[in-house]
């Protein structure tokens, strides 16, 4: 549970973020995953590690991200001051890298000699053959057969890498389904290989491990906020799928109570239709993928296929920090459709010359919306946390031009 | 502890348990190929309860979890085919087998009802180790059910010693670090972690994954107290499910043969 007026202490030592997280993985890979734990709490207080870490954040990353007043877009909405972290300008286009490094210097740490992921849209797959790439180690990546047809430049780009792909055509055929096929090539592999999770999801302690590896980008918009308003800012908004540069933004603003947050999750179709992505207002809380969450699950506890329009979206679970967040009202969760998303995409295009990425234009979107209930001498930070030239096809094909 | 599972192990005859997931292919087809096994002498059948992201299952129980989903197998269904073999065979243990989101969606106490309405001996959930299952434990236990767990080639000995405080019933030791249905254990290494477990335990220990033929039965039952043989009875729903006659003699067939397995 919270300690006294703090969201910032959890998990506690099982994992658990209140009711949600823990541990929920075959036996075989139990001895694996506590190791990684107590890896994982000897390299939060070990300056050597946390320098190298910086480092590479500072040189091969090139954070910080800058934090931009989006002039034109606050001018055409008329109310509240609108930013954008500005994480799409990371090497490899979004907030992934963050994690992967951190991750694999881990990985290096503990002698692995193999490197698996999943991916959706295929960023985090990028950024994970990025860093094996760096680091000299052999990855393969798991992704969902449906996400290799739409996410084709990220797959060149993952190949050029020198990372195997390997195609998932079992059940949705997307994020979920890689994500199990990389769950059983670690139950097989597990002696030396280390799984990059890609999101603030799966067993402890990878909740709370990519949630810290990404919440550099929280830390810097508080420095950059000051330094350019003298405040803080009045709202924070991050698009979520699994929730892992939403919580990056959040977590550093979690116990300052004045800042309000918003989680915008894929409403797909509609969240009246079955055609969505939104597991925390459309979800029950269940377990999968090592963790007890909200999913999107049937009548029989059978998990149900999400579908956005963005790939990075599609995924029927959340991270367990954002179940319960939303369960303990701190955060507020709403939700954008594919035609919204769309929408804002070109809207940023033309009014800021960014071509965001489809999962934070479902941010955007609502932003747009929004933004009204804003009184001039509000702040508002939204997270760019991915550019948008990976989903130039999808688009076109939306609009019905022929490229 | 379960009586019928107790019983079982009264003697030191080699025993056999065989895995079919519950509603493959149908409902129907999927009781009459159990009381085939049973017909056949086999010791304990388990039942798997289908799920949709069956993360330890290679191919061939994936794509049988799968066909029962499709089929609209709901887990009350999975209870019909138990109570069903219960009533077939009074004394034989029938454990249900498959992942924790099925039952934590059902509702414990809900589930722990159900299995001791249907005659269910023991569950084995795949996903949920000592760490997590005491909500499950504690009310299976009240009702003499057994909660067997999952000991593997990673497992260390702090983690035995988690794992046996409390066991029961008896320990299903997975062969291999992977998933069902692929390579077979090498029985080398085999003897060595059962020898460890045995100086810890006097459970009686079943061996699974990667166990496909009687050939695979007798050298595993050499080595621990049975064997569990799942993928590859599945397999014969899988390749001829235009014909369930034909499904229905082929296991017939492959049971007596895997039972062969067990007479050392």
């Amino acid at each position: 549970m919270k300690t006294k007026n703090s969201y910032k202490q959890l998990p506690d030592e099982k994992g658990y973020f209140g009711k949600f997280g823990g541990r929920y993985v075959s036996e075989t890979l139990m001895p694996l995953i506590l190791e990684v734990e107590k890896e994982y709490n000897k390299i939060k207080n070990d300056n050597q590690f946390q320098n190298e870490l910086k480092y590479y954040l500072k040189n091969y990353i090139g954070r910080p991200s800058p934090l931009l007043f989006a002039e034109r877009i606050t001018e055409n909405l008329g109310g509240p001051k609108i930013y954008f972290k500005r994480d799409e300008l990371n090497h490899t286009g979004a907030h992934k890298i963050n994690n992967c490094m951190g991750q694999i210097l881990l990985a290096k740490r503990m002698g692995k000699k193999r490197i698996i992921a999943e991916t959706g849209a295929g960023q985090h797959g990028v950024a994970t053959a990025t860093v094996c790439a760096l680091f000299g180690l052999p990855c393969i990546i798991y992704m969902g057969e449906k996400d290799i047809k739409r996410q084709s430049p990220n797959v060149f780009r993952m190949k050029l890498l020198g990372a195997e792909i390997r195609s998932v055509s079992t059940g949705s055929k997307s994020l979920k389904d890689a994500m199990n096929e990389a769950l059983r090539d670690w139950v097989t592999n597990v002696r030396n290989t280390f799984y990059i999770i890609g999101t603030a999801a799966g067993p402890h302690p990878y909740p709370a491990m990519v949630r810290d590896f990404q919440s550099i980008i929280g830390k810097e918009v508080r420095e950059q906020i000051i330094k350019a308003e003298n405040k803080l800012p009045n709202l924070l908004m991050a698009c979520i799928g699994g929730g892992s540069n939403a919580i990056g933004l959040f977590h550093e603003f979690l116990d300052d109570k004045d800042v309000e947050m918003i989680g915008i999750e894929a409403a797909g179709h509609g969240l009246n239709s079955s055609k969505h992505a939104a597991s925390l207002t459309g979800g029950e809380p269940g377990v999968l993928h090592g963790n007890k969450t909200y999913l999107l699950q049937s009548n029989e506890g059978q998990i149900e296929e999400a579908h956005s329009i963005s790939a990075g979206l599609d995924y029927p679970g959340i991270g367990p920090e954002h179940s319960y967040l939303f369960e303990e009202k701190r955060i507020a969760y709403m939700s954008a459709t594919d035609a919204e998303a769309i929408e804002a995409f070109q809207y940023c295009c033309k009014l800021e010359g960014i071509i965001p990425a489809l999962e934070p234009a479902h941010a955007l979107a609502v932003l747009i919306k929004i933004a009204k209930n804003y009184s001039k001498d509000n702040i508002i930070i939204m997270n760019m946390c991915g550019r948008g030239d990976k989903d130039i096809f999808t688009v076109a094909e939306e609009l019905k031009i022929k490229l | 502890m379960s009586l019928r599972i107790k019983n079982i192990f009264n003697n030191k005859s080699k025993k056999l348990a065989t895995f079919t997931t519950g509603g493959d292919p149908d409902l129907e087809t999927s009781i009459k190929i159990i009381e085939t096994i049973i017909n056949n002498k086999v010791d304990i059948v388990e039942i798997g309860m289908p799920f949709s992201d069956p993360m330890a299952d290679g191919p061939t129980i994936q794509l049988s979890s799968n066909r029962s989903i499709m089929k609209g197998t709901s887990l009350n269904d999975i209870f019909k085919i138990s109570s069903h073999i219960r009533k077939y065979k009074e004394d034989i243990p029938i454990i249900l087998m498959g992942y924790y989101n099925v039952i934590f969606h059902f509702g414990i106490k809900n589930f722990v009802n159900k299995c001791v309405e249907s005659g269910i001996d023991g569950l084995i959930i795949v996903d949920l180790q000592p760490e997590e299952d005491s909500d499950l434990y504690d009310k299976l236990k009240l009702q003499n059910i057994n909660l067997i767990r999952l000991i593997t080639p990673t497992t260390d000995k702090e983690r035995l010693k988690l794992i046996l405080n409390n066991a029961s019933g008896f320990l299903y030791y997975v062969t291999i670090t992977g998933i069902t249905g692929q390579h077979s254990a090498n029985m080398e290494e085999l003897k060595k972690s059962i020898n460890l477990i045995k100086s810890f335990s006097n459970l009686p220990i079943m061996a699974g994954f990667g166990i496909k033929d009687a050939n695979d039965v007798k050298k595993i039952c050499q080595i621990a107290d049975g064997a569990v043989v799942g993928s590859s009875i599945v397999k014969i729903i899988e390749q001829n499910l235009s014909n369930k006659n034909k499904i229905l003699e082929l296991v017939d067939k492959f049971t007596k043969n895997l039972i062969s397995g067990t007479k050392l």
